[in-house]
């Protein structure tokens, strides 16, 4: 897990509270960090442990939409049917933000249960809590993710 | 929640009067209790739907009701297309259909106990749950969409079932306003592969027993008595509903936009009934129904292959399958005329009275069976659709337990292990696809469900007739 502590912001990933869900949330330098971090967070709910995945695999990654909070939920939902599709799960990530559209990459591999572990199917992102903003000069993705 | 916000119309029914730009009021049914241990997000959701184009009567909130997307978990809804009603992305949910179907084993809980392990562990070599997880069926994109036009009909046809299962699945097994053409190509991707598995999260297998009846004549119609043993299966639409919902969170908002329809929750995003955005996405949700109905057939009779495998003399026969996150197009009475409105359900089971024909005959004197999913440790209910029901809530009724506690701090409280051992001392056997899974599941992290059925009993919502424990449940 990622350090929790929202005291004071460093660029991390993060899992948080929903009473029937759970939220992921990405902290970064720019925009485009906290929607890597972003993305580190969901991959750390479907695996148990998101170090053990190994750069293997890469996929380009397209994606837009009328803002950036929800470019935020359009790119974790393309990088869960992706996921779910291929049977792929990804530990890194890169990502150009231009307005809002997204053009990246995600690396990872095939999933493997005794490798990987099992965590929890995300089924989607929403827009329940979900905001991409700045704060105390860094950025901050997040949504709660319907599990 | 604060329940002096509410105006009490009976013992089980509050009121948040109609106010600002509320077309109708709201209703919460719950007991004193569930009402103040509600979150507020309830009564905002709530209100936020009242405010939508065309609802009808009032917008409301079964007992287990809960912060959802746009709608409230536990939302119910009707809206009339010819008075510009809309459908909305948030009245159904990501899990489109999701539900629960009930099989009875005609065996009693003794004969089944020195065969439980064996059947569970056979049960969870059959059935794929877990994150990850794919099916014995590889469907083409052409070949899936037979199986979204046709539901549980497709399934049988294919051998997983009988025909004569159709007569015991909400709508027969299939509804007629699905066209798979309003299905994204992703959506149909990710679910060639998820035909006929579990899922995770809440989903569950589990078996039960028939611990007390309280209305003799519905569980006789019903075919259960005390002591028997049941199979209940909890799962949805899998892939193909949560990517339906995410393609038209978008499509329908634009639409919201292009209709100046004011959105006031991004999820609540919704578009007239009569628009093409509106007729597109009720004909997905179809397709989602569909999908959910027949993947819940090809489970059933997984499950039934195994029973009859495993435990000589015993049987699997459906006794209903109901879904509860749905909008279906339904004929209610509004002030004494009938009216054909696009019902809303989320996180709410349809619960048909006596005497309707959409009900088998079996049922058609004691009406509709509604499961109600409580948790692996404490116990599950079934009830029957009432009048009363029809005339309060358009023949809805609670659908569950509800968490009280989030994932996070059930994992942080309890480990996979932990939960398992301490279900087994309490005589319940726990497999779990996930360690993770089964600590965020512990029955502690949800809501009293008897209090719950309590609630929805007493309202009028729904009748008791029996209380299920459970002996072996299996978790994606």
């Amino acid at each position: 897990m990622g350090p929790q502590n929202m005291e004071k912001l460093t660029p991390e990933w993060q899992t948080f509270d929903h009473i029937a869900d759970i939220g992921i949330r990405g902290i970064g330098q720019s925009v485009e960090e906290a929607f890597e971090n972003g993305a580190r967070a969901l991959f750390s709910l479907i695996v148990e442990d998101i170090s053990a995945i190994a750069i293997k695999e890469k996929r380009e990654i397209n994606c837009s939409s009328y803002d950036l909070t929800g470019l935020f939920v359009a790119w974790i939902n393309t990088l869960i049917a992706i996921s779910d599709i291929e049977g792929l799960v990804f530990g890194d990530f890169r990502v150009c933000i231009n307005d809002a559209s997204l053009f990246g990459n995600a690396f990872g591999e095939t999933w493997s249960l005794e490798k990987h572990g099992r965590g929890i199917e995300v089924k989607g992102a929403t827009f329940s809590e979900a905001v991409v903003k700045k704060e105390d000069g860094l950025w901050i993705a997040q949504c709660i993710v319907d599990v | 929640m604060d329940s002096s916000r509410f105006k009490r119309v009976s013992e089980c029914v509050w009121q948040i009067p109609q106010s600002g730009e509320m077309r109708v009021p709201a209703l919460i049914f719950a007991d004193a209790t569930l009402l103040t241990e509600m979150d507020d997000k309830v009564y905002t959701q709530l209100t936020n739907v009242a405010c939508l184009p065309g609802i009808v009567k009032a917008a409301m909130a079964m007992p287990d009701a809960h912060w959802g997307y746009g709608f409230p978990i536990g939302g119910v809804a009707a809206f009339d297309p010819d008075r510009g009603g809309v459908i909305s992305v948030g009245g159904v949910g990501y899990d489109i259909s999701c539900g629960v179907r009930c099989h009875r084993l005609h065996i009693k809980k003794q004969k089944l106990l020195p065969k439980l392990q064996e059947l569970i562990d056979e049960l969870f070599r059959s059935i794929p749950a877990g994150v990850g997880s794919t099916g014995k069926i590889k469907l083409t994109v052409s070949k899936l969409d037979d199986v979204l036009r046709y539901g549980a009909l497709w399934a049988i046809e294919k051998g997983y079932g009988h025909h004569d299962d159709l007569e015991f699945i909400e709508e027969h097994g299939r509804v007629k306003d699905a066209d798979p053409s309003k299905v994204s190509a992703t959506a149909k991707e990710r679910q060639k592969k998820q035909i006929g598995t579990l899922g995770s999260g809440n989903h569950y297998l589990e078996i039960q027993f028939v611990e007390e009846v309280f209305d003799r004549e519905a569980a006789s119609a019903f075919g259960i008595e005390k002591d028997d043993v049941v199979i209940s299966i909890h799962c949805g639409s899998r892939a193909l509903g949560h990517q339906i919902g995410t393609d038209y969170l978008q499509i329908l908002g634009a639409a919201a936009q292009k209709y100046n329809i004011p959105i006031r929750e991004r999820e609540l995003v919704c578009a007239p009934i009569k628009s093409p955005e509106g007729r597109d996405y009720f004909k997905a949700v179809g397709c989602g129904i569909n999908c959910a109905l027949a993947n819940r057939q090809v489970l059933g009779h997984l499950t039934s292959q195994v029973v009859k495998k495993i435990v000589p003399g015993a049987s699997c026969q459906l006794i209903y399958d109901v879904s509860h996150n749905t909008c279906k197009l339904e004929k209610h009475l509004v002030n004494d005329k009938m009216h054909k409105l696009y019902v809303h359900r989320k996180g709410a089971t349809r619960a048909f009275g006596p005497g309707h024909k959409e009900l088998p005959k079996a049922y058609r004197k004691v009406g509709q069976p509604i499961f109600i999913g409580g948790t692996m440790g404490t116990c599950s209910f079934i009830l029957t659709g009432t009048k009363t029901g029809e005339e309060l809530a358009w023949s809805s009724a609670c659908h569950g337990a509800g968490r009280s506690m989030s994932r996070r701090a059930a994992i942080k409280k309890w480990k996979g292990k932990s939960v398992i051992n301490s279900l087994r001392n309490r005589g319940i056997i726990l497999k779990a696809a996930s360690m993770r899974g089964a600590a965020e599941e512990a029955p502690e992290a949800y809501k009293d469900v008897e209090r719950v059925v309590e609630a929805t009993h007493r309202s009028g919502l729904a009748q008791k007739v029996a209380r299920l424990k459970p002996l072996a449940v299996i978790k994606g």
